[in-house]
């Protein structure tokens, strides 16, 4: 474990640049904490928050001079990983074959050469790693990989940030996959405002990390900064604004396809997507062909999808999931319940995006807990956190 | 595959402000091969040069509001092959839909000297109210994109790419800040087609509604969210009551709080 001095974490940026990463962090646009192309550490939110609630998002400021001081915010790291939209073939009509005498065509940019630099994605929240490990799971450990994910993957550099500043919509302790990481990154460090000037304790998870971390300036912890970094953690762990029970839970939603309680669910939801959109995990998509005016040049391409649009279970005769109801309940299933059943592990992972950035409020936590626990009219109302 | 002829493109006005015809105009670099691929019969907004029908496509614009147009738009799907709604005019009535909710009699005498010369119909109506039509495109004004994806795929014999989800899943794909969650405006977003690449909330502005309801859109359960918020019941009804006031998901909800 080393420590680096809060004006040294440029040197951290400047290794990353010098190896031609182009670097992704949080970093503030449009009243919230985004993830975007960012050159040095002055990008991150300065002793910037935000207090997060059941259909709202507010950023605020911090008292202190934190980089790391918020949870995550409306973008997840599945965007670089998996675009919205991939060009997935482009061919070019071309006269006449000889062969057979039918028209004929050419590929254009074949699938190949990846010309875009490496990401090194910084400030990747445990939560967020965890959601990353779950799409590895889905594009590259099944039957089939992914190419595209599998390339950026690969080549993708992950920092993260030990979480100490959870929102009043996070429950990732009760999943399971914060507020620290104990592996699966290439570098984490863990800000410590508590022990005087903020420091950032740090540690290689890769040869990859361990290499870059040679050319940052840095000294050995010291274990007064270590046991601060540790409580800073369990201190957040304390903090989540929300709790789910796993006990039993894939298996007592398996046994509720009847409840009640989705019909009521299914009042207020929108089916907007929202919730897909922002969940980190979601990464259900669909295929369109086109074509240009003249027919001379045909494209495929790959858009996200939604389990809550008509359209994405629309077969011949009609779509499976025609009302608002069964596309809620087959979204939570999947992630609840289902999913454990595909992979081993729970699609959620408590970030509490959905909870946040759906418009009207919907509360997963709520909604599985009314499930599980029917003698409960409605939940307690979960207290809110606010950072700052 | 050479065609055998150019199929024949037709442009017809009804009610409206000429906006979505002006985006065939407004396609620019698309235009040349539009006019490479159609020959264009009728448009008399770009050439007082007609051709007689009947026309392979006609693109649609206006709602029906006269008795005139009542009768013309027969004449418009007798002479076409295939006819295509362009705009919230068409689609839904229009803003000039408004009317529908009072009695447009008491308004000729205030706009019009001679209100006895105004022959106009109670309500402004879709045109698919009128005649069957074979495809929509909807907003205010239409998206050029959408309008030469439709084309593309009549002249091709594809099935056009004009999703009818939210407005909200093109806003996430773009990386937009949901300008609700995180400012409090309001959004007719979640309750929107899409089409229109989220063009207000990108300039952080509520969604105005343009492209009219999405596939089952839940009002009452975003109507509900906004009194909760503290949105006052007429500034709700106005909400709903835009360019698409008349489409029956906006006319439904804004009519409940009326009362």
């Amino acid at each position: 474990m080393v420590t680096i001095q809060r004006n040294d974490l440029q040197t951290l940026f400047d290794a990353l640049e010098r190896r031609g990463y182009r670097i992704i962090s949080p970093t503030v646009r449009d009243e919230a904490i985004i993830l975007d192309t960012v050159h040095s550490a002055d990008d991150l939110p300065k002793g910037r928050g935000e207090e997060q609630s059941a259909a709202r998002y507010r950023l605020n400021r911090r008292e202190d001079d934190a980089l790391f001081g918020y949870a995550v915010g409306p973008h997840a790291w599945k965007q670089f990983l998996y675009p919205p939209v991939q060009t997935l073939l482009q061919a070019r009509r071309e006269g006449t074959s000889r062969s057979s005498g039918e028209p004929g065509f050419a590929l254009l940019n074949p699938e190949g050469a990846d010309e875009e630099p490496a990401m090194a994605f910084v400030g990747v929240r445990p939560c967020d790693l965890a959601a990353i490990r779950r799409l590895d799971a889905v594009f590259l450990q099944g039957p089939f990989q992914e190419p595209g994910y599998a390339r950026r993957r690969s080549r993708a550099l992950v920092v993260v940030a030990q979480c100490t500043a959870p929102s009043g919509t996070c429950f990732c302790a009760s999943m399971n996959t914060g507020p620290s990481a104990p592996d699966g990154f290439d570098i984490a460090l863990t800000e410590v405002l508590s022990t005087g000037p903020t420091v950032y304790l740090a540690e290689s998870g890769s040869e990859r990390g361990a290499e870059i971390l040679r050319d940052v300036t840095c000294r050995p912890s010291t274990s007064e900064e270590i046991s601060a970094a540790a409580r800073a953690i369990e201190s957040a762990a304390g903090r989540m604004g929300r709790h789910v029970d796993l006990d039993g839970l894939s298996e007592t939603l398996r046994r509720s396809i009847e409840h009640v309680r989705w019909q009521q669910t299914a009042q207020r939801c929108l089916s907007c997507a929202n919730c897909t959109m922002v969940c980190p995990t979601c990464f259900c998509s669909t295929v369109e062909d086109t074509t240009d005016l003249t027919a001379t040049i045909a494209e495929r391409r790959r858009r996200w999808d939604s389990c809550f649009t008509l359209d994405y279970s629309y077969i011949h005769g009609g779509s499976v999931r025609p009302s608002g109801m069964s596309r809620y309940r087959q979204w939570i299933m999947h992630k609840m319940s289902t999913w454990v059943d595909q992979y081993g592990t729970y699609g959620c992972t408590g970030c509490g995006r959905c909870i946040t950035w759906c418009p009207v409020g919907i509360d997963i936590t709520q909604e599985v807990a009314a499930v599980q626990h029917p003698s409960i009219e409605s939940v307690t109302p979960p207290r809110e956190n606010v950072h700052g | 595959m050479p065609r055998q002829r150019k199929p024949k493109l037709a442009v017809w006005k009804f009610a409206s402000c000429d906006g979505c015809q002006l985006s065939l105009l407004d396609c620019e670099e698309e235009l040349l091969a539009v006019v490479g691929e159609v020959e264009i019969a009728y448009f008399l907004e770009a050439s007082r040069a007609v051709i007689k029908g009947p026309y392979d496509i006609s693109l649609v614009e206006g709602s029906i509001t006269t008795p005139h147009d009542e009768e013309r738009i027969h004449q418009v799907r007798r002479m076409s092959k295939t006819v295509v709604t362009i705009g919230a005019c068409a689609t839904a009535g229009g803003i000039q839909a408004l009317r529908n909710f009072t009695n447009v009699r008491d308004y000729i005498p205030l706009v019009y000297a001679t209100p006895a010369f105004i022959h106009t119909l109670n309500k402004s109506t879709p045109i698919a109210d009128h005649i069957f039509v074979d495809l929509e495109l909807r907003g205010c004004p239409i998206n050029k994109h959408q309008l030469v994806e439709l084309l593309s795929a009549i002249l091709n014999g594809r099935k056009p790419n004009l999703p009818q989800h939210s407005v909200c899943i093109e806003c996430k794909q773009r990386g937009n800040v949901c300008v609700m969650v995180s400012q409090g405006l309001p959004c007719l977003g979640p309750v929107t087609q899409t089409g229109c690449d989220a063009l207000c909330p990108e300039f952080l502005r509520g969604c105005f509604g343009c492209f009219g309801p999405k596939e089952m859109p839940n009002m009452a359960s975003l109507a509900s969210h906004w009194l909760k918020e503290g949105m006052a019941k007429p500034e709700l009804v106005r909400r709903f009551r835009g360019f698409n006031a008349y489409a029956e998901p906006f006319r439904k909800e804004s009519e409940a709080h009326e009362k």
